[in-house]
């Protein structure tokens, strides 16, 4: 469900939104054309489908189109994908082709008018061939984590990024060295989706009884895929550390496996190292759960996102925002979000990740305090309004020069 | 004194606030050779970036060290006391970006000269990256002839239109003092206290809390001039 701004000012503040407002005079009836490979799932659609509405409230015309192609199309870029976040694919000059080919059909199909084409990940990066021929501002953005490309698909892409005007990436470790402007915009969440809104104490307390979770003894809380890079038995590794000092209980909860066998691998392990401990709760829950997601993490007295890689971490600004202590590891995204010590606290280990844990059950004031730190960090730094305004600054920047732009 | 000797300007202050976009540079240090190396060379909004972020992204807190080249020499480089030299720069001493980027090179040049070898590399994943700034200033509708409108915008502007006024204007555009203290002198002939507001080290309160610093500092010159009943801005009304 999506909110008008207004409904923003009692989180933000009044002013946030009297500035957006204001910004968003200097864009009003441009036309932002949005361009992906899909409409549903993912990172990308959620983020487009609940800043539309908010752009199109401030006088943007904002639209969305969606690039068709056929099942050969989109197993390439699949391992265009998977190779981007550095894992080992082969590519053949075939597959190049049908990237190609898809590409220039589409662009025979797709309206490339407007101030600015915004063309998301790889997928329709080829469309910038259309460039000479459309009097338009050409903005790449990148939702994956490209800190260690595969160099065959990179270098493939790469005289294609640097036809655009500039390139989004979402976190400072996904930076790579280009020839155009590459601006830093992290994700954001949104404090009034299901996820996030304030919950009431009665609906909390349900979930914990239909998950069978004694609200009376401590939560240690990751929400997480079950994946190896999310670290869930080290997790457990170091709760069971805890465990022996402070009467606790884990809680890893994660959506599904359905059709990701390496998914399901990960949660028999998990299950597996998990069978002997009664305090230890796996729960492997639909996807689209976010008010049972919202409720474990506000019922939990300590959050950890223990994970081994991360592009930015949005598990880690939900439970700041819900005020939450976290004990999370230093690497990709998190750093931005939790300064050791001030919003929560980084661990580089499992050892560490047990004392902090244990540092935070045993000191509740000092946990309360990190986790209140946290929360404004994320009120001024992650919500969707400092996206939106950042959306916009980038709109302009592609219309001004200088890094002292006056408007 | 009299009411009727707040003076009202010619020129009314033009309150302007700020918002930044992050821009992303490719360079990165893992090692303290490589982080002076990109301090020489890097543009002067990459300086200003790392060296004053801190002050509109944490608004709870004045987290130490207030800027990023300390941080990490301290938290990935594990150098405690070079790290504290640097937190200890003092940025309101340095009227421009080019003498603070000078500063920082003085403070680590010497280091590197004693501590060459072996120079110690920050574990993977805690690299250095640099960050420039890309500042938008944006005229907001709000205005002050006298000391009283001026309180009255204080109270309810955006703490990015302070900081504009406070900060970047100063350090940044390079004028001689913050915006407020230069119109209050010139405008209104209010030495005293745009004395007093640049004697601030605002480098040390959140936005927050100059704004209420300053705020207080005009209480106080209202108090020596009974009879007045409080601010009175111009401008639409934007809830506090």
């Amino acid at each position: 469900m999506n909110h008008p701004l207004q409904a923003y000012e009692s989180v933000v503040g009044p002013q946030v939104i009297y500035e957006l407002r204001l910004l968003a005079e200097r864009t009003k009836g441009w036309t932002v054309r949005n361009i992906n490979s899909t409409a549903v799932g993912g990172g990308v659609a959620e983020i487009l489908n609940r800043m539309n509405p908010l752009l199109q409230e401030l006088g943007i015309n904002a639209r969305w189109d969606v690039i068709k192609g056929g099942e050969k199309f989109f197993k390439v870029t699949k391992k265009f994908h998977n190779a981007l976040h550095g894992k080992e694919e082969c590519f053949s000059e075939e597959d190049f082709a049908v990237f190609l080919e898809n590409n220039e059909i589409n662009a025979n199909s797709l309206d490339l008018s407007g101030e600015v084409l915004f063309i998301h990940d790889p997928q329709p990066i080829g469309l910038i061939n259309r460039k000479d021929s459309v009097n338009s501002k050409w903005l790449w953005r990148c939702h994956i984590d490209v800190s260690n490309p595969n160099p065959q698909v990179w270098n493939f892409l790469l005289p294609f990024i640097n036809r655009y005007h500039s390139a989004v990436f979402s976190a400072p470790s996904f930076s790579q060295k280009l020839l155009i402007p590459q601006a830093l915009i992290s994700p954001s969440i949104d404090p009034l989706s299901d996820k996030n809104k304030d919950l009431p104490e009665d609906v909390i307390q349900r979930i914990l009884e239909r998950f069978r979770i004694d609200p009376g003894k401590p939560i240690v809380t990751q929400i997480s895929r079950f994946d190896y890079l999310k670290d869930p038995v080290g997790v457990i590794d170091a709760f069971e550390m805890v465990q022996r000092y402070v009467d606790c209980q884990l809680i890893l909860a994660g959506g599904e496996a359905t059709d990701d066998p390496e998914s399901a691998e990960v949660l028999a392990k998990v299950r597996d190292r998990a069978a002997n401990n009664p305090d230890i709760h796996v729960l492997a829950i639909p996807s689209g759960s976010d008010l049972e997601i919202n409720a474990l993490q506000r019922a939990s007295a300590v959050v950890v996102q223990k994970s081994l890689k991360e592009g930015f971490g949005l598990t880690v600004s939900e439970a700041l925002w819900k005020g939450r202590p976290m004990v999370a590891s230093a690497v990709g995204g998190i750093t931005l979000q939790i300064t050791h010590k001030y919003s929560g606290l980084l661990c580089h280990s499992i050892e560490g990740a047990a004392h902090a844990i244990k540092q935070l059950l045993q000191n509740p004031d000092y946990a309360k305090k990190l986790g209140e730190n946290g929360k404004e960090h994320i009120r001024q730094n992650f919500l969707l309004t400092r996206h939106l305004r950042d959306y916009l600054l980038l709109f302009l920047s592609l219309y001004r020069e200088g890094d002292i732009i006056h408007l | 004194m009299d009411p009727e000797s707040l003076r009202r300007a010619a020129q009314p202050f033009q309150f302007k606030s700020q918002l930044q976009l992050r821009q992303l540079t490719g360079l990165k240090a893992t090692n303290l050779a490589q982080m002076l190396q990109i301090l020489k060379s890097a543009p002067g909004s990459v300086i200003y970036h790392h060296t004053h972020h801190f002050l509109q992204q944490h608004q709870y807190l004045t987290p130490e060290p207030p800027n990023d080249f300390a941080y990490w020499v301290r938290e990935s480089l594990q150098e405690i006391k070079l790290a504290e030299k640097l937190t200890s720069i003092n940025i309101c001493d340095y009227p421009n970006i080019r003498s603070l980027r000078e500063k920082l090179i003085q403070t680590i040049e010497p280091f590197l000269e004693k501590n060459r070898h072996p120079l110690r590399e920050a574990p993977e994943g805690q690299e250095m990256h640099f960050i420039k700034c890309v500042s938008f200033v944006l005229p907001t509708p709000f205005t002050a002839y006298d000391l009283n409108e001026f309180a009255a915008v204080l109270q309810k502007i955006s703490i990015h239109s302070i900081y504009y006024h406070m900060f970047e204007s100063r350090i940044r555009l390079e004028k001689p003092s913050n915006d407020f203290s230069l119109w209050l002198e010139q405008e209104i002939g209010e030495t005293d206290l745009a004395k007093k507001i640049a004697r601030l080290d605002p480098y040390t309160h959140t936005i927050e809390g100059l704004r209420g610093k300053i705020l207080k500092l005009i209480d106080a010159r209202f108090r020596q001039t009974p009879g007045l009943d409080g601010p009175k801005g111009s401008g639409p009304e934007v809830p506090a």
